[in-house]
Parts: C-alpha cells; structure tokens; sequence
C-alpha cells in the first residue's frame, strides 16, 4: 500500500514536523512494515523561471542546443550583477515568455543528482530547465515542463519568477510504501493507514477524521436498480455475497476529465489515471477500502443478479481474456443470464464503461473472502479489488462508498443522482467475545491492567461492556480478524508497544543433549573430512530415467522413486532413491569446473516408497487431535526417508607434487572411506564381492557390519556407467546406511581387555586359487588360529612364476598375544600350522 | 722392554723420566688436535693412549725397585690422565661437529609444498545448522527432526494453514504426484512442531533443523532447496518475553552484542506473532556515512531476523494440547540467510552447487 504524506495528513494529525521516516516508524511500531519511502528527496533551490531568451544552434553532433536566458528572481547567482540566469538546454517544445521549472547549482534531485554550474555546448550553463522525468514526476523526457501546460492557465497565472517548485509541484510529499500483513485488510486503505497512524499517536481526540463517516446515504428504496443475491453453492456454508449497494449516476460527461489532485493522488499511490468513472471508482477504494465497479447503465438489460457459474459458462473479462467458470465462481449476471463479473475479481467487457458512457450504475458490494481468493487464483487473476476482498472488507463501508463515489462523479462528471437507492443488506452483526482480561498479560508477558486493555479495545473501535469478570468485546465491522483472545491479546501488544515486551530466558527442563543420529552425523562427517572428502548438499530431484542411466536392473526396488507433479524441471521430476544419484551432479559440475581430483560426499535422505503402498495421506480436521489410526495411516503414507551416505571419488587420491607422482583413487580407497567410518564409531566393517549396479561387477564390495548386518555397497563404478554420466573413468563410489551406523552404536562401545606381555609375530604365506577371495582366507585363519590370535592382515600378494597359472600367493602376518604370559615360539607355530590347516582344508591352500 | 728388576739394579729408566713423559702427553695432545675427525682420532688414540710412549713407560714400572715404584707409578699415571683428557676433550668436540654437520646435511627447504593428502571440507550450512543447534542445546533445549516428503496435514492444516492459503498453491509447494494424494515436500520446518506436540507432552523444548522446498527457480537469491531452524517451546507460563529473550540470546551468540527490536506480524500459526529485527553487526557503531552505505543492511542499521509468535490456539487444538493450561512460542530462521549474513556469502548458488573451493574456504569452521 502506497500512502501519500499529504493525503495522509488529511485524514489523520500527523505529529508535528514529522517527514516520511518518523511516519514510517510510527507505522511499523503498530506492526505496518516500511517497504519504501518514494519523494521528498528534492532540495532546491528548483524555482519557477520565465524565459527572456532564446539563442539556437545546431551542433557539430547534429543536436539543437538552446543557450537561454531565464529570470529566475531573487535566485539567479548574478542578480545582483542584473543578469539573468544563463543556461543551456537540449529541448526545444517552449518559446520566449513561457514559465519554466529551473534547477539551479546547489539544488539535488532524485536520486541524489547534484546541480551545479557546468561548461556544456562551449558555454556555462548556470543550471538546468527540468522534465517531467528528471523530478520524479513522470517519465516524460519528450521536453521540458512548461508550467501553462502542466498545470493549466488559471493555476500557472498566479506565479512569479523565483517562486518554490518545490511545494508547487508536490515535491515535497512523500510517499510511503508499507507492507499489510494479510490479517489486516483494512489498512489497504487510507482509513486503515490514517486509523493505525492514529493509534500509534495513542488515538488522541478528534485526531482522526474517518473518511468513512460519510452523510446524506439515502436508505434502501424500492426504486433503486434491482438487485437479487442467491447462493445455490456457498463454500462452508457462508453465501457468496451478503451485502450489494447499487447507485445511479445518469448525464455523466464521459469526456469530463478527473481533477488533477484526483489524478495525482492515484498516479502517487501506483495507478493509472484513465477516465473520470475508473478514476473515481480507484480514488474511493483507495480511500475507504471497498473496490467499487462501474457499470455502463445501457449495457445492462434487467435486475442485477448474484449466482455461482454453471457448468460451461464462459466470460471476456477486462482484460480482454475469454474465460471459463467454474461453478465455484461468484458471478454479477444481467437479470440472472449473461455473466458481467466475477465477482470481486474483474468485469466483464460488454458491460464496461467506455468513452461514450454517460448513465453509470456503481456497485459496492461485500463478497465472501474465500470465494474471491478461490476465483483469483483459479483464473491467475490477481487485482486491486481481489487483493482487498480476499482478506476482508468492512461489510458496513458499502453505502458510504457508493456514496463517496456518486458525489464525486455529480461534482466532476456533471451527473445527477437517482433518488432510487438499492442496499441489500444480509449481514450480520458481530457476536461479542467474552475476554479474560488477564489474558493480554499472560500470552505477552507485560503486567496490562485491566483498565488498559479495555481502553486500547475502545480506542480500536471495539464495543467493550465490562462486567466484572470477563469483558465482552464486539470487534469493529472492519476488523474481521479479531475473532480469539489471542487475536485481542496482539492488539494489546500492538497498541501498547511491542518494544515494552522484555526479555526473559526460559527455563527449559534439562535435556540430554544431541540425538545419537545427530552425533553420529557428525562424526561421521569429520572423519570423512580429516581424510580428504569435501561435504556437499545436493537436490535431492533425479531425471525419470535415472535408472537406466545407472544401469539398475528392470526390478530393482530403486526404481521407484516418488514422482512430483510439479517438478520445476521436467528432466527431473524424481526424487532420489540413493545419495549418489544427485550426488554424481556434484562431481561432474566441478569437474568440468576444472577441479581433477575431487572426494565428496553427501549425508541426506533418501526416498523409499514401499511397493504396493499408495502413499496417499489422509487430511483430517484440525478441530481436535486426529485419533491414532488416523495419525497412523497419515504416517504410514510418509515413504520411508532413510539417511544415506554417499561418497564419490575421482582423480588422484594422493597428489602429484615434487614428491613425485600422485595416486590415483582406486576401489579400495573408497571402501577404506567406509571402513575409516565405521571404525571412527568403534565398529567394524566386512566386505564382500557383490554384483551390484551402477558399480563395477569385479569391484564392487558389499559391506556388512561384523554381525552381517547389510551397510552398502562401494567400488569402482561401472565403466557403461561413468559414460552415461559424463564421469572420469575409474571414478569410485559408496552408498551406506546412516540408519544401520546410529543402530548399531546404540549400546556404548566397550572395552576389549588387552595384554601388556610381548608381541610374537609370525609371517604364513598360502598358494591358493586365483577364485578365492582374501577377505576369507583371512576370517579363516583368524577362526582357526586360537584365542591368543591379536590381529591378522594381508601384507603381500604375489602371482608369477613362483605358483601356478591360475594361483596366488596370499602372504599374512599374524600376531599372538597372551593375555598372563610370554608365549613360546612353539606355542605360536603350533597356533599359525592349526590356522594354515583350516585354510588348506577350505581353499586347499598350500603353505610355500 | 726390560726384564723386572730383581737385582735391584739402580738403573735409570729414560721412558719414566719426567721430560719423557712431558714430551709424551705433548706428542699425544698434538696427535688428538691433529685429528680432523673421528676416523683419525681413533688412530691417535691407538698410536698415543692404548700403546705409544706413555702406555710403555707403565710397563716399565715393574721393573723398578720397590723404594722407585710409587713415585714412578704417581708420574706415569699423572702423565696418563692428561693424554686421556686431553683425548675425551676432542673427542667430544669431533662428535659434537659430527652431529652439527649431519644437522645441516639434513636441512630440507620447508618453503615447497605439502600437500600431498589435503584435507576436505563440511558443508558451511551444514556447520552453521550445527552451530545453531548447539547454542539451543547447550539451553537443554532437543532437537527434533522431521521427514522432508511430509503429509499435507503435517505442513499446512495443522499448523492452521488452511486449504485456500496461498502457500499451498502450486506455485509455492512441491506436490508429490498424484496432487491430491496429501503428501509435499515440507515447505517449512514447522511440520516438526505438529509431530513433536503430537509425539511428546509438555514441557516441550524443541529446536527442529532441516532442509525445506519452494518452488523457486534457482538465481542469486533464491534456491527451491535450503535449509531451516525451528523452536518450538510448549509450557505452563510461557509468553512472549521469553520468545524475546530466546531470540535475543540467539543473536548476540550467533551476531555478536547487538540489540533487537520486534513489531507486530502475521502468521497463521502463531497468535500473536511477532517480527524481530536486529542491529546490524557489520556497521554497528561506524560513522553514519559508513553505516548508510553498509552493504549487510543496506543502510537501515538494521536486519530482519524472521517471523515468530506465540503457538496459535488452533495448532495446539489440532495436536490435542490444551490451549488454556499451556501457552508456547514458534520462531523460525533460514540457515543460508544466516550464512549469508555472518560469512559475507553473496551469491546463493555459491551454496548449492557444490563447487569444492565453496566449503574448501571454510573447512571445519563458520
């Protein structure tokens, strides 16, 4: 809402001297929030001048340039000399003896544009004579104000040289912009505005004068235009419209022009002066709030009729859209047949007032917020009057407004009234609440009496009857937000000030700090970083064929991926099933930045939706709790969200340098990125050969915990793959269960006792087929060799002449360890033969 | 070497004469200095201490007559201590130049490179989530989290939302398909509120993190993915001064000593609702030219925090807490704004792309 300083000033006593900041902070203490603050950013001297000379000549660069002389009065730097003010001019639409706006040095314009006397065309030029554009006034630059022109003979008549254009051209007035919270659909007005300046004055007496207090309304006749509101379809139970004023303007002169302080106010306020009606009909509901239509009396053939839309019916509204309705629609209809409005939105063509309109039919009516928010957005149609009856106008503004207009067009049109009147009238009056008048007190947290919670409710238009107890509040017909105590309690809050609000900590019941989830995060993370991966968040929307971009079997269950059905971009409508479906977009963004080697990761949610489940959630009332089956089924229609790890890695692991060359990240980098994981929260990780796409079939490890829980899968991924995704070959990935990491750390890690006695190491090198895998010669030994067994780890793989063609050495160490002794070198052999014979026997691994 | 002196035969032995032995320890103690390294000096050390002039003469001690032999023996061993110390002193110079050499042998130039595994990097929303959490828990406030594909009663209805809120048109929200089957992506943190209420009793004091979803296209300042903070505290005596103080103790741990000041606003969910502002950390306290060309606040001094308000009696009907024995309040805040703000972040796709020299700026600290 855009509010004119001086308009304002007419409605509401503004503190003295106060500008356009201290409106706008005495406007946002109430709750109204300063978006901007437009004018007033003009200091002179900007003066009226005459033109005594002219001196033209055509320039080198083609332009006509005017040296002029101007009588600026008392202004001019060499009055004293009895010279007038020299000047250059680029325009040429004024003559000798014309009245002038002249800018002289010193003097800033909008936007911080400082004059002064500057050289230009070979001369100095001692100002400047001023546009429309250059003032803020318009955007005219076709040539300079000539003030006969602009602001007509009889008001220019009366001006000398050196008079202030400033206050001349309105200059001076700002206009401040403020933000209406939804709520408060009454301050789209100038009333609503005046009314809360008022209150933020602490609502002195007579300090405002309600433009909405309008006199000489004639009462409802039987020979006013006739008017029928029906409502086949309220939307729950409240009628489409339950008030409708009707009045007639007849022998208006559609060539009448608006007055130009009409003109003005509109065009400071954000719209388009147009025609005398439009213009009148704008002006009134700028004022008071209520969106007035004008209709063309001889377009119209019988009774104004109110309806919904039936099925089929079609409107050509305005904005010369032909539309379709809906039986929703609230539609003004000539004698119940042909559609002329949709109702509170926008009229229809056929009906409108054009150039040749003298006879005008004005409505004021009230419609139901709901339908005319449902009607907007269901047509993508958004106006001023939809704007204001979506979030409540005062049902008792009607007549008045019709009022206000109907003066307004006898006054400038030239028209004559009908005596007739038409007032259907369907409201109710609002129903008192009883308030606690403590309750101010409690939801705010500021020791209101009570005396002052009932005058703050008065001043705000309340009906307020204190009966000892409760008081019983009758809200004012324009604020239909006021329904609950709450709603009462911020208005307390609002008039008294929110600034007296203090600030008090709570005292919240000790807790017990972050959640196993939270922590495991984020030593996960950690140690993901102190190993050289980068953390990344990443949309979470895949392309629809996502899955045969990764290769994922025609049955895989990560093919079912919850679909939106308003993607932002139809390449991408899916959401993940896995981290490093989107995780791959990371990768290849910087890789095409230039980054080469790269180790990332992502710890995010993924979707899972159950086969065969709908997922279609129930929607109850939220007049109580849902009852548990129905919190239950909204719950299970929730698909699954696991937390996943994702981590991909491309390039070299260890950089090249002066060290020498770098190591390319292999499969097994990323599977130790798992293991290094899992062990930074005390648990351990078996791996496992598994065919599993997108990865590489020969490299990729399924991991388990070591009580076979499933963790996920990590490896090169599947060259096909890569090629599809556009990655660098060799790039290696893990996807893991965050789930199955916080499960298992759900009990506290304990302590393994260990022994403080020597160590005693012994090497076993086992020739087995190429087929069998390490990791289970491994467990094998490590099953077999006997508790005092310490830690046994592969150290060396050989293959060549020493074994066979399709054989392998598998070169262990092993280390043994007695808790309460010193082992002896036959004791450990004894345990390494016992570990190398259960090899043997499952691999038929021979010692070498 | 002379047989041992059993006729007592008065002879003179020259080795044990006084000059002798002084030339000896001479001789030696020159040897040692001649001695360039360690190599050397054992040489000298064999030629002058373990044999040589004065390792002879002990011998001939022996052969001396009784009456002779101690004064001998005083000499010879005087004579010997003073090759010894004369040899242990440059011994120990030789060793002590050895170490010194092999110390500027070693010396490596520090100034090439290290970098050989680097470390990564946390996402900096991530750390500023953290950050956030962090300052609540240590209240003994919780942390509740919320899945992000969220029922439409849980992300609208609920939170008194109701079906013709402009929010849960198309243009705003995420709909899972089909559009009326009920489920979203939460366009919101709130949601978190309604399953908390649902799932806990009061006292409730929640803090809900998590990542929401708008239907806005991706440019410098908007992104349909980012990230919220939520609180949630539901008690007996709850009112806004301690929604203020939680707010104010927020920014001062987040902004630094600043001060706030709160307006009346609008949410459906809380009633009343409250706007907060805080003073502006980056030209607090700078000359008034300074501060109106500050690009944090754009010149007002100060910065708009985000919306909260006290629990609307709707939201608590709705989740079966009884509006007249409990009150609470909501507050919520963007993480990337946040971000934004403290760490000087222009560009909002800097955030999301996931461009490695983003988070490498930062590393494990925002």
């Amino acid at each position: 809402m855009r509010v004119p300083l001086s308009w304002l000033a007419e409605l509401v006593d503004l503190a003295p001297g106060a500008r356009g900041p201290a409106v706008a902070a005495s406007l946002v203490g109430v709750g109204l929030e300063e978006e901007a603050l437009h004018g007033g950013d003009v200091t002179g001297p900007l003066v009226v001048g005459r033109v005594l000379t002219i001196d033209e000549a055509v320039q080198k660069n083609g332009k006509t340039i005017r040296y002029c002389t101007v009588d600026v009065g008392e202004h001019g730097q060499r009055v004293t000399d009895g010279i007038p003010q020299e000047i250059v001019c680029g325009a040429t639409n004024f003559v000798v003896g014309d009245l002038v706006v002249v800018v002289l040095p010193g003097a800033v314009l909008p936007g911080g544009f400082a004059i002064s006397a500057r050289k230009t065309y070979g001369r100095v030029s001692n100002g400047m004579i001023c546009a429309e554009d250059e003032l803020g006034l318009g955007e005219d630059h076709s040539g300079i104000i000539v003030l006969t022109d602009y602001l007509g003979a009889e008001r220019s008549a009366t001006l000398q040289p050196g008079d202030d254009a400033i206050s001349l051209l309105g200059l001076d007035d700002e206009v401040l912009e403020v933000n209406v919270t939804p709520d408060r659909g009454y301050c789209f007005s100038m009333r609503g505005i005046a009314r809360e300046y008022w209150h933020s004055q602490g609502s002195p007496a007579g300090g405002f004068r309600d433009p909405g207090a309008v006199g000489g309304i004639p009462p409802d006749t039987t020979t006013g235009y006739a008017v029928h509101l029906t409502d086949s379809a309220p939307i729950d139970g409240v009628p489409g419209c339950d008030r409708y004023v009707a009045r007639i303007v007849r022998g208006v002169d559609p060539t009448a022009a608006s007055p130009s302080w009409m003109a003005a106010r509109l065009t400071q306020a954000g719209m388009r002066p147009i025609s005398l009606a439009v213009d009148v009909t704008n002006y009134v509901m700028l004022l008071v709030g209520q969106p007035l239509h004008a209709f063309d009396l001889h377009t119209l053939s019988g009774s104004i009729v109110v309806r919904r839309a039936t099925e089929g019916e079609r409107l050509t509204t305005l904005d010369d859209v032909e539309r379709s309705l809906h039986v929703e629609d609230l539609l003004i209809t000539d004698g119940g047949r042909e559609p002329l409005a949709i109702a509170g939105v926008m009229g229809g063509a056929t009906s409108e007032v054009t150039a040749s309109t003298t006879d005008i039919l004005i409505e004021a009516a009230h419609f139901d917020p709901v339908t005319v928010a449902r009607s907007s957005r269901r047509h993508r149609l958004t106006t001023e009057a939809s704007k204001r009856f979506e979030r409540g106008v005062d049902p008792q503004i009607t007549a008045a407004a019709a009022q206000l207009a109907v003066d307004l067009l006898v006054e400038h049109g030239g028209g004559v009234a009908d005596t007739g009147s038409t007032d259907v009238d369907l409201t109710h009056g609002r129903t008192a609440y009883a308030l606690d008048p403590a309750l101010p007190a409690r939801l705010v947290g500021v020791p209101y009496s009570r005396e002052r919670v009932v005058a703050i409710l008065r001043d705000l238009g309340c009906a307020v009857q204190d009966d000892g107890d409760t008081v019983s509040v009758t809200p004012p017909s324009w604020r239909p937000d006021l329904v609950d105590g709450p709603d009462y309690a911020e208005e307390v809050a609002r008039i008294d000030g929110y600034e007296r609000i203090p600030s008090v900590l709570p005292t919240p019941t000790a807790g017990r700090g972050l959640t196993l989830s939270q922590l495991v995060r984020r030593i996960v993370a950690t140690t993901l970083v102190g190993r050289g991966c980068t953390e990344v968040l990443t949309y979470p929307f895949v392309t629809a064929d996502f899955g045969d971009t990764l290769g994922l079997p025609s049955d895989d269950p990560r093919r079912s991926a919850i679909r939106l059905a308003n993607p932002l971009s139809d390449q991408a409508p899916l959401l993940r099933t896995s981290v490093i479906d989107s995780l791959v977009d990371a990768l290849r963004r910087n890789v095409s930045r230039g980054q080469r080697d790269l180790a990332l990761f992502e710890i995010g949610s993924v979707t899972r939706p159950v086969p065969g489940t709908a997922h279609t959630a129930p929607v109850p009332g939220v007049h109580e709790r849902p009852d548990a089956a129905t919190i239950d089924s909204i719950d299970a229609a929730v698909p699954p969200q696991p937390r996943h790890l994702g981590i991909v890695l491309a390039g070299d692991t260890e950089r090249s340098g002066w060290w020498g060359k770098g190591r390319p990240a292999d499969w097994a980098d990323v599977v130790d990125l798992v293991r290094a994981t899992a062990s930074s929260l005390s648990l351990t990780v078996t791996a496992e050969p598994a065919q599993q796409a997108p990865w590489h079939p020969g490299r990729c490890a399924r991991l388990s915990l070591a009580d076979g829980t499933p963790l996920g899968y990590a490896g090169e991924l599947h060259p096909a793959v890569l090629q599809r995704l556009g990655l660098p070959a060799r790039t290696c990935a893990a996807e893991v269960s965050l789930e199955v990491l916080v499960a298992a750390r759900e009990t506290p890690a304990k302590q393994a006792p260990f022994s403080t006695r020597p160590v005693a190491l012994t090497d076993v090198a086992l020739t087995v087929p190429e087929s069998v895998a390490a990791g289970e010669v491994e467990r094998t030994l490590r099953e077999a060799a006997g508790a005092h067994l310490e830690w046994v780890t592969l150290f060396d793989v050989y293959r060549g002449e020493q074994v066979g063609a399709e054989e392998k050495s598998l070169a262990f160490r092993m280390a043994f360890r007695a808790p309460d002794r010193t082992l002896r070198t036959d004791e450990v052999s004894g345990y390494r033969d016992l570990a190398v014979a259960a090899a043997a026997a499952r691999f038929g691994a021979v010692q070498r | 070497m002379s047989a041992p002196n059993s006729s007592y035969d008065p002879v003179e032995v020259a080795a044990l004469q006084p000059d002798a032995l002084a030339a000896a320890i001479e001789a030696a103690t020159a040897a040692f200095a001649a001695a360039a390294d360690l190599e050397a000096l054992k040489a000298a050390r064999l030629a002058h201490l373990d044999k040589g002039a004065v390792a002879a003469a002990r011998r001939e001690i022996g052969a001396l007559p009784p009456s002779a032999k101690a004064e001998a023996g005083k000499r010879v061993g005087a004579a010997m201590d003073a090759v010894r110390t004369a040899y242990e002193a440059r011994e120990a110079h030789l060793q002590e130049q050895a170490a010194e050499r092999i110390l500027v042998e070693e010396r490596v130039d520090v100034t090439v490179p290290t970098g050989r595994r680097p470390v990564g990097a946390r996402h900096p929303v991530e750390l500023t989530q953290e950050r956030l959490m962090d300052i609540f828990v240590a209240q003994g406030w919780e942390v509740a989290e919320g899945p992000e594909v969220e029922s439409e009663w849980m992300n609208f209805d609920a939170l008194n939302l109701g079906k013709d809120h402009p929010a849960r048109q198309m243009q705003d929200t995420f709909f899972v398909d089909p559009p009326d089957g009920g489920l979203v992506l939460r366009t919101q943190t709130s949601p978190i509120q309604i399953r908390t209420m649902l799932t806990r009793t009061p006292p409730i004091y929640v803090v809900a993190p998590g990542k929401v979803f708008r239907t806005d296209d991706l440019d410098a300042t908007h992104t349909p993915v980012f990230h919220q903070i939520e609180l949630l505290a539901v008690d007996k005596g709850l009112t806004m001064a301690h929604l203020r103080g939680s707010i104010d103790h927020f920014v001062r741990a987040m902004f630094g000593d600043v001060r706030t000041r709160v307006r009346a606003s609008y949410f459906p969910f809380t009633e009343p609702s409250m706007e907060t502002d805080f003073e502006c950390f980056a030209c607090l306290g700078a000359e008034a030219a300074v501060r109106g060309d500050c690009r944090t606040c754009g010149g007002s001094g100060w910065i708009e925090l985000g919306g909260s308000g006290m629990v609307n009696r709707k939201v608590f009907t709705a989740c079966g807490i009884d509006p007249d024995v409990y009150t609470g309040f909501a507050f919520g805040f963007g993480i990337e704004r946040a971000l934004q703000l403290r760490n000087g972040v222009g560009d909002m796709r800097d955030i999301v792309e996931g461009d490695v020299r983003f988070s490498g700026q930062f590393g494990m600290a925002v």
